[in-house]
């Protein structure tokens, strides 16, 4: 619509009439969607849209026909973004991958000629081309009901959301649900929080909705301190008004009349986006007084956090947007009582409120016909480390592992072997092989011994160690903890130093007990959940690949050759033909040898970098990595061969 | 870190002048300590323990209190930014992709650790956290440019290609 016809929205009726009328105008046009998301702007997604622009503009200068048909559309993250620059051309589906600038004509080209650019599409095993998007393994296997909007929409404009039906849920429980109805519904959903523990929302919602003041808040939890998750943020820099109505329905519901959105600030496009929709909504009268005429007033406010991981924790969340540092507080109060400002607040996940105009659009029981009994809906997962296809995926509830890391993430990369898939953040754990077959719901996750938390899904195989991934994360949280109490405090140094220990070939036989004694003292002392959780990484490490652990203490070896006090670097004086390359190469000069004669590395000064390795030419292959691990296999082997087996 | 630790980066004419310039502004003004440091932090992007030494001879503060409130708030550094600031991502998806090799060959190659910059002030390094492009790790961030996938023989020739 011209900037002439904005009107405020008076309820239902007009949104269905504004949809229409743009659905309208849009019938028999062809869309080019191009993938704007941080994936394919690395990919350089914005030349390629650039270059689309410019081409079309020369069709239509030419006047050639069916020129002016063509519509560009810069979207958000389409989840494939491995693959990307995406590009989706609609109404067809078809899909390119791996666009380049100078594919621009091309595109243009067969866009306004109805055909496609063969060497665009994906590319199935036996070489054959796939056309359409679902059509795609990494798609087919989805369903895609929060993210599927992402590609269809400019997350730009207000009127594209209003065009695929947005806002209808907000004007439907506006005009023709009381607040009670809306809480129903949400219960009966069973939908429960996408952004850790999975507390069911519709009881959240009641406690805050039946708190006693008159003051209520709702807050959009965006910080997503998961490091290697990046949903979150793509639905706010994709689809930033669905999350909006789901925050604004949230809050006619519990009867609260102000919001904060927190987003954290490493997310500039994300807060642009949102701070957009926030403003065109304001315009169409969907935020501020007297909502759609229905009385409502509701408004809301963006606050950026400074990233740090525990301000993502609720109490410490509310403490931040009101100017404090960032800390955890005790909760014998929930915040959903006495949270911000001590009014009762309702805290939720980006995630989760995107779910809600679904769940009153379409009602409780849909809802439920997707997911297990317990966990309802879909969850959107960030797929990435060692799999063919990285990306956000988004499935039903109760799929498991194995179709997700092979169906929908191709499998693992380089033929390698999987080892596990680290879910949950920080907060979650690890899931060894034997467990691929594990539907992936909130309770089944628990009963792993890891976590849903936000959807971080991150696959590993055999070249990584499990130590090593332990002493990461456990860095990583004795980082964040924000020192406020003891246990957390104290206990995740002692966990670090005794990791760093392990690592570093010095691990005691003692050391597995003491991790172990260290998560129970954690996971029962600590204030809020970030120290209660950090148990989590040692105690499924342990329990799934306790050899290992075993290995570098009592054989001073990592399996996985990744622990580089464990590793050594040899030449082989057969191999070797004293080409002399790595004795150049070598950053401590710890290789001595003439030019023609076999060198040798002093070992007590080597720092483990493998230069020489990658220096040294193929047809000699003359340098080997090595570690504990073959004395370890022997006495292994000469164990068993003892005892006869 | 010991202050002696700091390596020394050379300031150049112009920069020594603004300095001056901003001292000789404030030099009789009351409460003119933080303005001070802000207008120079602003200017050179750093505040050099000599600099320091210079705004406490000449705006008779103790030295200390002038390091002391340098050292308080996270706005002041005492390190400049390279006219390269190099990020490495090293969140979870970047760091089993490799990240902390790449973290790792960069330290070697341009002799500084992560927080710090080459005395030329070339280059600067830092770790991140996820920067929320997981799905092509590993990443690094010159400048707000995104490379994807980088792998560690490639590195420093991106790097270099900014030194021109
Ligand atoms: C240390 C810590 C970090 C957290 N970080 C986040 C986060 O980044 N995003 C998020 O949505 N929830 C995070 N949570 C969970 C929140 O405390 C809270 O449970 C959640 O936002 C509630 O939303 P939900 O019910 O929709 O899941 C974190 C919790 C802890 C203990
Ligand atoms: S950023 Fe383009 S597909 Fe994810
Ligand atoms: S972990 Fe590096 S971008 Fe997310």
């Amino acid at each position: 619509m011209s900037e002439k016809e904005i009107k405020k929205i008076s309820g239902l009726e007009d949104l269905v009439k504004i949809s229409e009328k743009l659905k309208s105008l849009m019938e028999g046009k062809t869309v080019i969607s191009i993938c704007s998301g941080t994936g394919c702007k690395a990919y350089s997604s914005d030349d390629v849209h650039g270059k689309i622009v410019e081409e079309l503009q020369k069709k239509i200068k030419e006047s050639k026909t069916n020129a002016d048909n063509i519509v560009i559309k810069k979207t958000g993250c389409h989840g494939y973004c491995e693959r990307g620059p995406i590009m989706v051309i609609h109404p067809g589906q078809t899909c390119y991958l791996g666009v380049k600038p100078e594919d621009a004509p091309d595109i243009v080209e067969s866009a306004i000629n109805e055909k496609v650019v063969e060497k665009l599409l994906y590319k199935d095993e036996n070489g054959s081309s796939i056309e359409k998007e679902n059509d795609i393994p990494f798609y087919k296997h989805q369903q895609r009901i929060i993210f599927d909007c992402n590609a269809k929409i400019d997350p730009y404009s207000i009127d594209d959301y209003i065009m695929i039906g947005g806002y209808q849920a907000l004007a439907k429980a506006l005009k023709e649900m009381p607040p009670d109805k809306v809480l129903s519904e949400v219960k009966k959903s069973n939908l429960r929080g996408r952004g850790g523990g999975g507390f069911a929302t519709g009881l959240k919602w009641e406690t805050t909705k039946n708190a006693a003041g008159d003051t209520k808040y709702v807050i959009v939890n965006a910080d997503e301190g998961d490091p290697g998750a990046y949903m979150d943020r793509s639905i706010l820099e994709g689809n930033p008004h669905s999350v909006l109505e789901g925050l604004i329905i949230a809050a006619y519901t519990i009867g609260a009349n102000h919001g904060y959105i927190y987003v954290r600030q490493e997310y500039p496009f994300a807060v642009k986006s949102i701070e957009n929709a926030i403003e065109n909504a304001r315009e169409y009268g969907l935020l501020g007084k007297n909502i759609m005429n229905s009385g409502f007033d509701f408004d809301v406010k963006v606050h950026r956090g400074a990233g740090a991981f525990v301000s993502g924790e609720s109490s410490a969340l509310m403490a931040a947007v009101e100017g404090n540092v960032g800390e955890p507080r005790l909760k014998y109060i929930h915040t959903a009582v006495s949270g911000l400002w001590s009014k009762p607040t309702n805290l939720n996940n980006v995630e989760t409120y995107a779910n809600i105009p679904h769940i009153i659009n379409n009602g409780a029981e849909w809802f439920r016909s997707t997911g297990t009994p317990g966990s309802s809906g879909t969850k959107i997962f960030s797929l990435v480390g060692k799999v063919n296809n990285t990306g956000l995926v988004e499935v039903p509830m109760g799929v498991t592992l194995r179709d997700i890391i092979y169906k929908i993430g191709g499998g693992i990369k380089g033929g390698k072997k999987f080892k596990a898939v680290q879910t949950g953040g920080p907060s979650g754990g690890v899931i060894p092989e034997a467990l691929l077959d594990l539907p992936v719901d909130f309770d089944e996750l628990y009963k792993a011994g890891s976590m849903m938390g936000s959807g971080g899904m991150i696959v590993m195989d055999e070249s990584d160690c499990m130590v090593n991934v332990a002493h990461y994360f456990i860095k990583f949280l004795a980082d964040e903890s924000c020192g406020k109490c003891v246990p957390c405090r104290e206990g995740l140094r002692q966990l670090l130093y005794i990791y760093e220990r392990i690592i570093n070939g010095q691990g005691q036989v003692e050391d597995l007990k003491l991790l172990e004694d260290l998560c129970i003292l954690l996971e029962n002392a600590s204030l809020c959940a970030l120290g209660g959780t950090a148990q989590n990484i040692v105690v499924t490490t342990l329990k799934y690949f306790r050899q290992e652990y075993g290995a570098h203490i009592y054989y001073k070896a990592c399996p996985a050759m990744v622990c580089k006090p464990l590793i050594r670097y040899e030449i082989s004086s057969d191999k070797c033909s004293g080409c002399t390359r790595c004795v150049k190469v070598c950053p401590v000069d710890a290789i001595s040898g003439k030019p023609k004669e076999a060198h040798a590395i002093d070992q007590s000064l080597c720092i483990k970098c493998g230069a020489c390795m990658e220096e040294c030419p193929e047809k000699y292959s003359a340098i080997a990595k090595s570690t504990g691990i073959f004395e370890y296999e022997k006495e292994k082997e000469a164990v068993f061969a003892d005892k006869g087996q | 870190m010991q202050i002696s630790d700091l390596p020394k980066y050379p300031l150049s004419q112009d920069e020594i002048t603004v300095i001056n310039e901003v001292i000789k502004k404030y030099r009789d003004k009351k409460g003119a300590l933080i303005p001070v440091l802000q207008e120079i932090q602003k200017n050179i992007g750093f505040l050099p323990v000599e600099v320091q030494k210079k705004i406490a001879a000449e705006l008779n503060i103790a030295e200390k209190e002038v390091y002391g409130v340098a050292t308080f708030y996270s706005f002041f550094s005492m390190i400049p930014r390279g006219k390269n600031d190099i990020r490495v991502c090293l969140g979870t998806a970047c760091f089993v992709k490799g990240g902390k090799k790449i973290a790792d060959k960069i330290q070697k190659e341009l002799g500084i650790k992560p927080g710090q910059t080459t005395l030329d002030r070339k280059y600067s390094l830092q770790v991140n956290r996820c920067v929320g492009a997981c799905g092509l790790a590993p990443i690094i961030i010159i400048n707000d440019k995104i490379y994807q996938k980088v792998k560690t023989e490639e590195v420093m020739d991106i790097i270099y290609s900014y030194n021109k």
